[in-house]
């Protein structure tokens, strides 16, 4: 039994840039966003990588990333991620802040995958983060599920093994440090990832020549999709609370660093 | 060992100027429908397969404060506007100024002491302001008053977008190249750095060696640190009689946003020189939106072996001058790099059997007009003018057709012509600052046919000993007692010493003046991914061990490198922002030659900011 996982995914801004909110014509925004590095969301990164696995361990399989972003920024991040596994792209040029609205964003995700060559929902895993590092509602997946009409939904997923007749088991996060063991008949599914198990694939010039070949033209081919905040006004925006405090300490234990930020936590 | 290989036309090395040049040029042919296409040889049947890795996490992870006059840019870019590019600004005012010290800790002459006094004295009839006095009189070719002020990240994401969107060539950033397939006089194509190891490069995990990537033509655009680029040095040699490469600078700067209200115009460009050493030159460019770059150079002719850039970073800022405009500014950015300061006299071989060099590394800074950006772009796009002509004419790319077709079009061009001029224009600066500020005006005014001073010599030569440079201010016994201090604590030298010479402790404001590693990690972002190798190791250990000088973990942008166990210093690559600061201050020379003890080899990670 082969799959065609979609993967769902978009870019922000590199985490290690300091970010500041900002008023735009067009609603909430951050300062000299269009300036910031991005990097392809960590959360929709997991479900990228788990998707190559899955798809090199299920021969016939393929993997195909559906992302709504600036397409010039899209071009730049995909430089970055298509080196580390094989996938195809179709591209949709619009913004891809936080800001945007879940249902406009989703609109357009799940028009997009319904009109890819040669979709079977029979084979149809949809993948994408369970989170985002934007300023997402965190939403967006469970919406585009919905929209496609697939009922099977797993959010918070770590781990998925899939058996030869086409089904496979799922481990959800759970509270208390837990995993729910979930059986699913097959596909279609929807499943947002939390971290996943793997580690960032190493570069591989090879897969990036090989994808670059289809994700070049896709970038040069892809449509607009103008979304916006759908009628939502923002009373207020303010990034998290920052506490620095900076120490340099080399080769510390794990046990004294989770140590000490149970220190710090409990200290807000 | 199993290593792959894969096979394209155009391998090119380093994402800077001048590949930004050479890409530019070279996918605007491969782009147009109205010419014939060019066919790949190494995949019949596809277009030109064209690849270029870079060592950064981004293309626009570079360092460079730019104001330049953009003539190559512009030629490329007839219609480039500065609201096309952030960050970008028209220059509007250029000044040249020469900063007193404030608070008498430089090391000054007796002839800069007596133009300081008399300065100071004449200050009323100057244009003396906040113990800074305006050149009434700048030479036009260190004029930049019809270019514009860049950030150097947004400038190569732009053209990096650029570039790409002709989905013709590939860049592809966080892939070192760790050398050239280097066969005979002839360059068959590059080795990727091996992923999936330990700090000493042993495998572990997920070992994947570098991949062999071989290509008719190998572009080296990889700066003047670049590994490959030194690796044709060591291989294929030098120019005959060159000792061109020993003439260096470390560039260090703060992005920042000014404070509000704030009289800075965007398109600003302020030049210094006296403060806060007299071999310290430093600028202020301003951009759009309240945002400026201030820096400061640090010259391999600096005599001091504590030569701390950061230090005196901090120590520049504060400059009465300058400190009313950034007294509530907050920093943004930050950054490292070294710059090539021999221009046309450490050319390399240009091209040979293969290969070919361009940029910085190639030569192609002026130090006369302190221009290398537009140069560095412009020869790339030589160099792809060249190439785009011999694949046209289906000739292999050998030394003697890119000699022909790239070599001869740089040598009929104004980085050849300018930079012919510029070639001895420093050389005064080894006898000293005033000497070396004479040899540059007769240099530019005689169009560089007199000048003061003598061909550099090796680096390490120009290092003295702490009690050489500190005579007069520290006594001896006062020195030794902060070397046994630093030693034991394991810390370098250069705060206890400046300290100790007088300059004031920096009053952090969590704003600006922020330490060394808030800088890092607040300014720069620097990480480094698991799994490469360390990219600085020191080869002979009983070499460090009798080093007295130990310039390297002084100097070292990112406290990356500091004093370790047995006199050997330590690397943490984790903080590196590969500036290669390090490679021309180390004063151990091998067995006489140019080689240093300290290797600085392809390395990933550093930077992750793109506003520098």
């Amino acid at each position: 039994m082969s799959f065609h996982i979609v993967v769902l995914g978009s870019i922000v801004p590199d985490p290690l840039q300091t970010l500041e909110p900002v008023s735009t014509p067009q609603g909430p925004g951050l300062k000299n966003e269009q300036m910031l590095p991005a990097v392809l969301d960590p959360w929709a990164g997991h479900a990228l990588y788990e998707a190559a696995n899955l798809a090199a361990k299920t021969p016939g399989s393929k993997v195909t990333l559906v992302s709504l972003g600036p397409k010039a920024k899209l071009q730049q991040v995909m430089m970055a991620v298509a080196q580390k596994v094989p996938f195809e792209l179709v591209a949709l040029d619009g913004p891809a802040g936080g800001f945007t609205d879940a249902h406009e964003v989703a609109a357009r995700l799940a028009a997009a995958v319904k009109a890819l060559p040669g979709l079977d929902r029979t084979k149809l895993l949809l993948f994408g983060g369970w989170e985002s590092a934007s300023r997402g509602a965190g939403v967006t997946l469970q919406l585009v599920g919905e929209l496609l009409e697939i009922p099977d939904q797993f959010q918070g997923v770590d781990q998925i093994s899939a058996r030869p007749d086409g089904s496979f088991e799922v481990l959800e996060r759970v509270e208390g440090g837990r995993h729910q063991v979930s059986t699913c008949q097959g596909a279609p599914a929807v499943l947002g990832w939390a971290t996943g198990n793997l580690p960032e694939p190493k570069n591989n010039p090879q897969i990036g020549m090989a994808n670059m070949r289809l994700v070049m033209p896709a970038l040069q081919k892809a449509a607009p999709a103008p979304v916006g905040t759908g009628g939502v006004e923002f009373a207020s925006v303010q990034v998290p609370k920052v506490m620095r405090e900076t120490r340099i300490v080399k080769d510390a234990s794990p046990d004294e660093i989770a140590r000490e930020l149970v220190e710090w936590i409990s200290k807000d | 060992m199993e290593r792959q290989s894969m096979a394209v036309d155009i391998a090119c090395v380093g994402f800077g100027p001048a590949m930004a040049g050479f890409l530019t040029t070279l996918s605007r042919r491969l782009a147009a429908a109205e010419k014939p296409p060019l066919e790949s040889a190494a995949s019949p049947g596809l277009p030109l397969q064209v690849v270029c890795y870079e060592r950064a996490d981004d293309p626009g992870f570079g360092v460079s404060g730019v104001v330049t006059r953009a003539r190559g840019l512009r030629e490329a870019f007839p219609d480039l506007e500065a609201a096309q590019i952030p960050m970008a600004a028209k220059v509007r005012q250029e000044k040249v100024l020469y900063l007193l010290d404030p608070v008498g800790a430089s090391r000054r002459s007796a002839a800069l002491r007596a133009a300081d006094a008399a300065i100071r004295a004449a200050r009323f009839a100057l244009k003396y302001e906040e113990q800074a006095v305006e050149l009434p009189y700048v030479p036009a070719y260190l004029h930049k008053l019809d270019g514009f002020v860049f950030s150097m990240g947004q400038l190569m994401q732009w053209m990096s977008g650029q570039v790409l969107s002709t989905g013709t060539v590939q860049i592809w950033p966080g892939t070192p190249v760790a050398s050239a397939l280097v066969e005979g006089q002839a360059v068959k194509g590059v080795r990727l750095v091996d992923q999936g190891v330990d700090r000493h490069g042993n495998p572990e995990g997920a070992f994947l060696p570098g991949m062999d990537v071989t290509a008719a033509l190998t572009v080296v655009g990889d700066g003047p640190v670049g590994a490959v680029g030194r690796q044709l040095d060591r291989e294929l040699g030098l120019p005959q009689g060159s000792h061109g490469r020993r003439d260096w600078a470390v560039g260090m700067k703060f992005v920042v946003d000014l404070p509000e209200g704030t009289p800075l115009e965007p398109g600003t460009v302020l030049h210094t020189l006296g403060f806060p050493e007299p071999e310290i030159f430093g600028f202020l460019y301003v951009h759009p939106d309240r945002v400026a770059s201030v820096g400061i150079f640090v010259p391999s002719w600096f005599e001091s072996p504590v030569r701390t850039t950061y230090r005196y970073l901090q120590h520049y800022v504060q400059h009465p001058y300058l400190w009313r405009f950034l007294r509530d500014a907050k920093l943004r950015s930050w950054g490292a790099k070294s710059i090539l300061e021999s221009g046309r006299r450490g050319e390399p071989v240009l091209a040979g059997d293969g290969f070919a060099r361009i940029g910085e590394g190639s030569g192609s800074t002026n130090v006369l007009t302190s221009s290398g950006v537009d140069e560095a772009f412009t020869t790339g796009v030589q160099l792809a003018e060249g190439v785009i002509e011999l694949l046209e004419a289906g000739k292999p790319l050998t030394r003697e057709n890119l000699d022909a077709a790239y070599v001869a079009r740089r040598r009929a061009s104004f980085v050849e012509a300018e930079g012919r001029v510029a070639e001895k224009a420093r050389d005064g600066f080894q006898r000293g600052v005033v000497t070396g500020l004479l040899g540059m005006a007769l240099a530019g005014a005689t169009g560089g046919r007199i000048s003061l001073g003598e061909e550099p010599a090796h680096p390490a030569e120009k290092v003295s000993s702490l009690e050489q440079f500190y005579a007069g201010r520290i006594p001896a016994g006062d020195i030794a007692a902060i070397r046994r201090d630093c030693e034991a604590k394991g810390v370098p030298l250069h705060d206890a010493l400046m300290d100790r010479a007088g300059w004031p402790a920096v009053p952090l404001d969590g704003k600006l003046l922020v330490t060394q590693q808030d800088a890092l990690l607040v300014g720069g972002k620097v990480q480094a991914p698991p799994g490469y190798a360390d990219h600085v190791t020191f080869l002979r250990p009983e070499l460090c061990r009798s080093c007295g000088r130990k310039v390297c973990f002084e100097i070292c942008s990112a406290e990356a490198i500091r004093p370790g166990e047995g006199g050997v210093p330590t690397f943490d690559r984790e903080k590196c922002v590969h500036c290669g600061a390090c490679l021309w201050s180390c004063t151990q020379r091998l067995d006489g030659t140019d080689e240093v003890n300290l290797a600085f080899r392809a390395g990933t990670g550093g930077l992750h900011s793109a506003e520098n």
